[in-house]
């Protein structure tokens, strides 16, 4: 079966086809370098998320890329959620037209659903069961996946999310906005030692995180500088924050590993391209004697890859929807069922 | 009519009390705007309305989502963040508009960020550092 999937849930378009039987044929995010006039002609610069100019080129480029007809397509899976509505709907809308029109089906996924399942539009695919750490700009989660479809939580962030947490630090040391991956550029080059900050309910038990606190430990120590020495101790400031998180993130899931009982880990998310995150997660890992996998680095942010892959394995599985075109901003991952 | 408020809030609790005590004296449909720096307690305040509201499961930042919403017997609190707002235009994208109802409070966070495109603000809140926690300012604009 071969499937087109689109994602539009936040600030990224992206489209993919996915073929159930030789893997992923073609995958673009939408970015204003990469469009040609053959597909419509440059797009002025919009809003970041508007997705209605972009998703219909970007459409026609991905199937160019596959060098594949529209027809010879099986369905076409789109993300419904959760995610900010205007944004999903545009993808639903879509999604539901195009397929009505080739007479194949469509299908909404779970956004998170795509997320945890990424890792196996790799070569070296994780079998069932794993654990998954899901960690992004929107979720910090640790979710025990025994199929597709049945997940269950064993913790997430009460607060801020982790990939929030560095994006905002990032905004406070002048780094921009998001600025999580030059947070850890700068990183790089700072001292581990010279700021510890708190491991938020490291001590506590069961999965849960919590950054929020970690993000005012922060700000309190950098208000605290003399101006004349911000500029030197950014980088210092910046390694201790990476320091705190990847500690609580390794150390959080090691124990989930042990109660879950489980020898596969899967890290997805945003986060999950994080340099010093993937490092530590792999000694961890060698270390309990467990399969660590990673999606590419390209699909830990947001893509359509993912969801051509969870639409794929469940429409193959005969799972089907009515014609109602609908998104939801809400869409827990644990209220999703194995597909029929 | 105006009135203005200012207290010093010592540490996160107290701006969760604050923010209890505002919550039970307000009714929907209601609009409040919550400005201050990173870190200040906007969200924390909000923890503190949704919780003396009745609402007992976790209050997580919106910054991502832009909007979470917590139904309730006889209403609903929309808790937004406009803090990743590129373009006021996205507010389309949120369902702006179907928010404002008779039944809901409309919570926040900076609201600047929208320039003239968001309703007035029934109440105005700012939260401040100050050497020894943070010091908050409620002002009632009219009705």
């Amino acid at each position: 079966m071969r499937v087109l999937g689109i994602e539009s849930s936040c600030d990224e378009t992206g489209i993919a086809v996915y073929d159930g039987d030789f893997g992923l044929r073609a995958h673009c995010i939408y970015s204003q370098a990469n469009m040609h006039s053959e597909y419509g002609g440059v797009v002025p610069e919009l809003a970041s998320r508007d997705h209605v100019r972009k998703i219909l080129p970007l459409i026609q480029q991905t199937l160019c890329e596959a060098n594949i007809d529209k027809k010879s397509l099986d369905g076409v899976a789109f993300t419904a959620g959760p995610g900010l509505v205007g944004a999903l709907m545009v993808g639903a809308s879509v999604a539901r037209s195009f397929a009505w029109g080739l007479g194949i089906p469509a299908l909404g996924v779970n956004h998170l659903e795509g997320h945890l399942l990424a890792p196996m539009l790799e070569k070296e695919s994780p079998d069932f069961p794993f654990l998954c750490l899901l960690v992004s700009g929107g979720h910090t989660q640790i979710v025990l996946v025994k199929e597709i479809g049945r997940y269950s939580l064993l913790g997430e962030s009460i607060d801020d999310a982790v990939g929030e947490a560095f994006d905002k630090t990032a905004q406070l040391l002048g780094l921009g906005y998001p600025g999580g991956p030059a947070l850890a550029h700068i990183a790089e080059r700072g001292d581990p030692e010279r700021y510890r900050f708190p491991r938020p309910m490291l001590n506590r038990e069961g999965f849960d995180f919590s950054f929020s606190g970690l993000k005012t430990s922060v700000i309190t120590a950098y208000k605290k500088l003399p101006d004349e020495q911000v500029e030197q101790e950014k980088s210092h400031i910046a390694r201790g924050f990476e320091e705190a998180v990847v500690e609580t993130l390794v150390t959080k899931t090691q124990r989930a590993l042990e109660i879950a009982q489980v020898n596969r880990l899967v890290v997805a998310g945003g986060v999950a391209a994080n340099n010093r995150l993937r490092a530590a997660m792999i000694r961890m890992a060698d270390e309990s004697g467990v399969k660590v996998f990673f999606p590419r680095l390209e699909f830990c942010s947001d893509n359509g890859a993912m969801i051509a892959l969870a639409g794929c394995l469940r429409l193959t599985a005969g799972q089907s929807e009515n014609l109602e075109i609908r998104a939801s901003a809400r869409w827990p991952l644990m209220s999703l069922q194995p597909p029929a | 009519m105006e009135q203005m408020l200012t207290q010093n809030l010592n540490n996160s609790q107290e701006t969760e009390a604050c923010a209890a005590e505002l919550a039970c004296q307000l009714v929907p449909p209601c609009v409040i705007y919550l400005h201050g720096e990173l870190g200040a307690g906007k969200t924390t305040f909000v923890r503190g309305f949704l919780r003396a509201l009745g609402h007992t499961g976790n209050v997580k930042s919106p910054t991502y989502t832009l909007l979470e919403t917590y139904p309730f017997a006889s209403m609903n609190c929309h808790h937004l963040d406009l803090y990743r707002l590129t373009d006021p235009y996205e507010l389309e994208n949120l369902g702006l508009r179907d928010l404002l109802d008779e039944q809901s409070i409309l919570l926040i966070e900076w609201p600047e960020m929208a320039q003239d495109l968001l309703p007035k603000a029934n109440i105005d809140i700012a939260l401040h550092y100050t050497p020894s926690g943070r010091q908050i300012v409620i002002q009632r604009l009219g009705s």
